[in-house]
């Protein structure tokens, strides 16, 4: 690569000459994330600007290939457009699941002909996925799944039903895992497929959470009929691809964990409880949480850093993904329980809009599923038991 | 896992030959390791090939000449020392005592995350030295705070490991620098020192003490604080070994009108709080480092006995309540490995702003440590409660570690006061 200092001052210079100054602020609602998508509509012009000229540059996905619509960086590269972002309080102009997850999985198993189809719609954020993982009866368990995929010449034939599709009602297409060899063992019989979501004989009905959103969707499939070619990776080795993905789903939920929302903790409580004549939080035992609290967020913080630099070094345990998932969603759930106590009475109401309609709360709750979604918190110590500590039976 | 390679096959030899080189050679510190004033910032956080390289020196000498037994026996023979002067010998031989001195004294100039790695191999063996009291704490309050006349007085005498020397700072119970009473007068041509000290580290072997005193304010007054360099064979100083849980070696020391003349200032009167402060962050991320060697040893040693002690005709690793929490110190073990190393690659970096990122190290290597020989002890069963057994010894150095320089709950604290809360 080129010099690094002098990459990242021009990273620099070019995000403050094109970073529209709402932009750098902290999100504080859902539409302020952009997902991109058939039927999407940008919140505001500074986000539309701000989407449109981190795609000119590729920096929706700074590490892809360029031809894939990428922005061709090494690994140092991105993280220093990560750093400088950080550094500004930059917001990712685009968020979607097919960056995170299925990206990822299509340029390690994905035919030449998957990557040119599908990736640069995914930078562009032409395309929303979905992933279409788990069923009522494959949790933890995903292996142990029922949606059955037909041969019929040149294509398959989908029956079945996922749950906990997250924004099913909002995505165009699924990545979907399915049985194709039901008299193999459980781990061997599954391939994985793209669709699009408006096939004939697909539905989705939103479920109603906790918070009183809807996040996630039961999805059906109904005779779908879905070309062969659109398998990725190899027929009846797709929980190959379904892991490799996993990993990249757990490290992206981690980072949940890492991200401050908006104004610091110690602030946010010294608002709502008051303090006292030398400054400190009124509250001393919510002080002394909240402290521990940042300094796990620090250190987790620096692991997530240390993370990708073991990776590059080629130093990184491929399960060690599963380690910062585990910690991350508790952290993260950690944090809305101090939200919480630090809203007070304030943080109970539910609807007013004096509370944003019950933002606060609502937040908390969603926050539950964090260690539970990507695989549950018992299922992420499992792994590392087993794969990382080699210990028995596990 | 966390202990790669087998100890006796990984460990012996690339020290040995370092060591050879040294002494060969008469070059005054080990050619490979450079100084790296210049360091990036955004440099990646995991060790470079010559920290890696001095790692395994290091791991080789300590594992080889003071593995756990060492302490063990120290402690049984009573020993008036408490530690090899033979093996400091070896040290300074190997360029560790005079690590973070200047080469131009003598030293080889590194830094932090160098002086880390020493201090985590000394972790995972319990090996007591004056690495801490004298390489670590009193090389940098030198280097950073002596007149030039001082530092050519002793910098090179620890570099060559003739001088040892200890940092006395505490008073009270806790860790509290800013409460420091102990009192310097003006005195004809210097200061009449009076007060008592605590945990001084190595105090009891010390030929120079670094000593914090209120030339003016109040306890908990940032200025007034000024440092002295002291002779412990003074008039008026007398040092109480105190025998130590954790068979390591500290002091108490008290002051009994003792005369410093002005050249013993180190730094600026009344402006010393400013350089302890950096010497101190220097110590927490050097302990911390220690502690993440001492954590990372003790879980080692407690996974491979889930691997080998059956109970209800299984291995015990099979059961998930023990596999779910060795899963999760290991977790948090990785986490805490990665502050501390931010810790100290930010001290080399960016000193003046390191204190958030050491706070966030010690707090982090405390409780992590804690857990740890927790655990460790618990899972090893009656085992573990017993003094053949050498997992007990990592649990009372973890509680001195976590105790010197300040607890965990006293450095979230200080984060919370850095962040105005």
């Amino acid at each position: 690569m080129s010099d690094p200092e002098n990459f990242r001052r021009e990273t620099r210079a070019w995000l403050e000459a094109n970073c529209p100054p709402e932009m750098r602020r902290p999100m504080t609602s859902e539409e302020d994330t952009f997902w991109g998508g058939r039927n999407t509509k940008f919140s505001s012009e500074p986000q539309r600007v701000w989407f449109e000229r981190m795609r000119d540059k590729g920096w929706t996905v700074p590490h892809w290939p360029k031809e894939y619509g990428g922005g061709g960086l090494d690994a140092e590269e991105t993280k220093i457009v990560r750093q400088e972002m950080a550094a500004i309080g930059a917001r990712q102009p685009l968020v979607s699941f097919g960056i995170s997850m299925l990206g990822p999985a299509l340029l390690k198993y994905g035919t030449e002909a998957q990557k040119k189809e599908h990736l640069p719609k995914i930078a562009a954020g032409l395309i929303r996925w979905c992933q279409g993982y788990s069923e009522p009866n494959a949790g933890s368990d995903l292996a142990s799944l029922q949606t059955r995929a037909e041969s019929d010449g040149d294509d398959f034939i989908i029956n079945g039903q996922k749950i906990w599709t997250s924004y099913a009602n909002y995505a165009d297409w699924i990545f979907c895992l399915v049985r194709t060899d039901p008299a193999a063992k459980k781990h061997d019989g599954i391939s994985f497929i793209l669709f699009d979501m408006a096939s004939k004989g697909v539905s989705t009905k939103p479920i109603l959470l906790i918070s009183g959103r809807s996040p996630f969707c039961e999805t059906f499939f109904d005779n779908v009929r879905v070309p062969k070619v659109n398998v990725v990776g190899t027929i009846n080795r797709g929980w190959d691809v379904a892991k490799y993905l996993l990993q990249h789903e757990r490290a992206m939920i981690s980072g949940m964990g890492e991200r401050g929302v908006g104004r610091p903790l110690g602030q946010l409580a010294a608002d709502s409880v008051g303090t006292d004549d030398q400054g400190r939080l009124e509250d001393p035992m919510l002080r002394g949480q909240i402290a521990t609290f940042e300094i796990d967020e620090a250190a987790l913080a620096c692991a997530a850093e240390r993370a990708v630099d073991l990776a590059k070094a080629g130093q990184a345990h491929p399960a060690f993904s599963s380690a910062m998932k585990y910690y991350g969603t508790e952290l993260n759930k950690r944090r809305y329980e101090i939200l919480m106590s630090a809203g007070g009475i304030d943080a109970l109401e539910w609807e007013s809009e004096r509370s944003k309609a019950g933002a606060r709360p609502r937040a908390w709750l969603r926050t539950k599923a964090n260690s539970i979604e990507g695989g549950t918190s018992e299922v992420m110590l499992g792994i590392v038991a087993k794969r990382i500590l080699d210990l028995p039976g596990a | 896992m966390v202990r790669d390679g087998a100890p006796d096959s990984a460990r012996a030899l690339p020290g040995e030959r370092l060591l050879t080189m040294r002494v060969s050679t008469e070059i005054h510190q080990p050619e490979r390791f450079q100084s790296n004033e210049h360091r990036n910032p955004s440099m990646a956080l995991v060790l470079n090939e010559e920290q890696s390289m001095l790692r395994d020196s290091a791991r080789g000498l300590i594992g080889d000449k003071a593995p756990v037994s060492h302490l063990r026996q120290l402690r049984d023979s009573k020993d008036a020392t408490g530690f090899s002067r033979e093996l400091w010998k070896a040290f300074a031989e190997m360029g560790f005592s005079g690590l973070l001195v200047p080469e131009n004294f003598g030293g080889s100039g590194l830094g932090c995350v160098e002086a880390g790695v020493v201090m985590e191999e000394i972790g995972r063996t319990l090996m007591p030295s004056p690495f801490l009291s004298t390489a670590v704490l009193a090389a940098s309050a030198l280097s950073r705070g002596g007149s030039a006349a001082q530092k050519s007085e002793h910098l090179p005498n620890i570099a060559d490991g003739s001088l040892l020397a200890a940092l006395a700072i505490d008073e009270g119970t806790k860790h509290r620098p800013l409460q420091t009473k102990m009192q310097a007068v003006r005195s004809g041509n210097g200061f009449r020192l009076n007060g008592a000290k605590a945990l001084v580290v190595d105090g009891h072997t010390a030929g120079l003490l670094i000593v914090a005193a209120r030339t003016a304010g109040a306890a908990g007054e940032r200025d007034g604080l000024t440092l002295f360099l002291v002779d412990p064979k003074s008039k008026g100083v007398e040092a109480e070994r105190t025998a130590m849980v954790d068979s390591h070696n500290a002091a108490r020391i008290t002051f009994d009108n003792v005369d410093v003349d002005a050249d013993g200032v180190l730094g600026e009167i009344d402006q010393g709080y400013q350089l302890l402060e950096g010497v101190l962050n220097i110590g927490r991320g050097a302990v911390a480092s220690e502690m993440v060697g001492l954590s990372e040893e003790v879980f080692g040693r407690t996974v491979n006995y889930l691997k080998e002690r059956k109970q209800f005709g299984k291995l015990i690793g099979e059961f998930q309540a023990l596999q779910h929490r060795a899963a999760h110190l290991y977790v948090e073990i990785e986490i805490t490995r990665a502050a501390v190393l931010k810790a100290l690659q930010t001290l080399d970096g960016d000193f003046e702003n390191a204190g958030a990122a050491v706070a966030v190290a010690k707090a982090r290597a405390g409780s992590t440590a804690t857990l740890a020989v927790q655990e460790g002890v618990q899972m090893h069963g009656g085992m573990g409660m017993t003094d053949q057994f050498d997992i007990g010894f990592f649990m009372k150095r973890a509680r001195v570690c976590q105790e010197l320089f300040g607890d965990s709950n006293f450095h979230a604290d200080l984060l919370a006061r850095m962040k105005s809360y």
